[in-house]
């Protein structure tokens, strides 16, 4: 699923990753953790086909990153800092282009929007009016609308309620029970521990498996 | 590629229809700048219908200017580039539909300020074929060099000042044409616009193919 081994990764000259060696199987769920600057957002910004891999070896849902990052960018799906939404169009209409770029069925688009409750007085809220927790649900309707193979999670408790965090840990679940394999970056270390099936950390660019 | 471009420009378009951008801003600006055309040359009445053909495409120009600024600014917000470019829609696809947008947006403008220029400068209109085919020709040169230039300054913190600096140099050679062809319409003499409509139809598919190759490409650099 994931396999790197000796990844650089260069922002500027500076290596964020430096020399990264890391394998994840399917179906697990693998949280990342380490210091703010440990390469983190990096790492989840470089599986999703974002960061170029400057050396080593980089393999992603059985694809090489070094030559082909695009077709690993339609099967994964990777929520960010960033929300990546329209702030004039409604939530219905952001979750419905992203999820039509991804060539998903209408039918992906409805049932994810109702499992964020988003299905209704909300859909037809511009997003710029919505609080920082319900912009992340749309995101997170945006992502599983597309129904990824590999989720890349920067922080997906962030600026959610209690609700919204058992929601995201709920969704987790399911995604590894129906095949897809996550990986999430989280400051909320007793949730997302008791969430992990693995636990890897970053410091200075460079992993190490916890035992 | 064509239901990508399509599902970008309906966005696009939305995105427009809800910020009135282009209706509060950009309408208005392109008629002020006719409007200070005419106090300037308003003394001389003369001068004022001479020149309206070139005074409409500059006109044209920096309204468009603003028009491609805003399609780029909303891409830039909040993780919107990275959001596009993990999407899975072809680069091509997203490079037609942004084209596709702008133009309608254009287009729109040029009626308004073809309004503008009939009302303010008393311009009798002639050579109504020669004027549509002028203006639809032209507007598609200007949307296509201008969203291919527009994505190479997207990425970067000088972004409103840079592109109008890359795109009046390479559309100078538009503004020219353009400007002949209607000046061809407007005096009776048709059949010296045609050649410029050629050259600029020349330019339009170059900057389509440009931007159907170079588009994914600048859009990862960038």
């Amino acid at each position: 699923m994931v396999h790197l081994r000796g990844a650089v990764a260069l922002l500027g000259r500076f290596p964020a990753l430096a020399g990264v060696d890391l394998d994840i199987d399917r179906r697990r769920i693998v949280l990342l953790r380490g210091p703010n600057g440990a390469g983190k957002t990096t790492l989840l910004r470089t599986l999703a086909g974002l960061v170029h891999v400057s050396e080593g070896e980089a393999v992603v849902l059985g694809v090489d990153l070094l030559t082909d990052r695009r077709s690993v960018r339609q099967r994964v799906g990777l929520l960010a800092h960033t929300t990546g939404l329209y702030d004039e169009l409604t939530v219905a209409d952001n979750v419905a282009f992203w999820a039509r770029a991804a060539r998903a069925e209408r039918s992906d688009v409805d049932a994810a929007m109702a499992r964020l409750g988003l299905d209704g007085r909300l859909r037809t809220v511009p997003v710029g009016r919505l609080s920082a927790g319900q912009r992340r649900r749309t995101s997170l309707a945006c992502l599983i609308a597309r129904r990824p193979e590999l989720w890349l999670l920067d922080e997906p408790h962030a600026g959610l309620d209690q609700e919204g965090r058992d929601l995201v840990d709920q969704l987790l679940r399911e995604a590894t029970a129906a095949g897809a394999t996550v990986i999430l970056s989280s400051h909320e270390l007793d949730r997302s521990l008791q969430l992990a099936d693995e636990v890897v950390t970053l410091s200075g660019g460079v992993a190490t498996r916890d035992s | 590629m064509i239901r990508d471009a399509l599902l970008v420009a309906g966005k696009d378009l939305r995105l427009e229809w809800r910020s009135r951008v282009a209706l509060n801003q950009v309408a208005p600006f392109a008629l002020l700048v006719l409007v200070l055309f005419a106090f300037a040359l308003d003394p001389d009445r003369g001068l004022l219908e001479k020149a309206t053909p070139g005074l409409y495409w500059v006109a044209v120009l920096f309204s468009g200017l603003l028009a491609l600024q805003r399609s780029f600014s909303i891409e830039s917000a909040d993780g919107n580039r990275d959001a596009l470019r993990l999407s899975g829609l072809d680069p091509a696809g997203i490079f037609l539909g942004k084209v596709m947008a702008v133009g309608l947006q254009l287009l729109a403008l040029e009626v308004l300020l073809g309004i503008g220029v009939a009302v303010l400068y008393t311009t009798p209109i002639t050579g109504w074929i020669l004027l549509l085919v002028t203006a639809m020709v032209a507007t598609v040169a200007i949307a296509a060099a201008g969203t291919l230039y527009g994505v190479v300054a997207a990425g970067l913190r000088v972004r409103e000042t840079l592109l109008p600096l890359l795109l009046l140099p390479v559309l100078a050679p538009v503004l020219i044409g353009s400007t002949r062809a209607f000046e061809a319409a407007l005096g009776g003499t048709p059949s010296e616009g045609w050649p410029w409509v050629g050259l600029m139809g020349v330019i339009a598919v170059l900057y389509i193919v440009a931007g159907v190759f170079g588009f994914g490409p600048l859009m990862e650099e960038s």
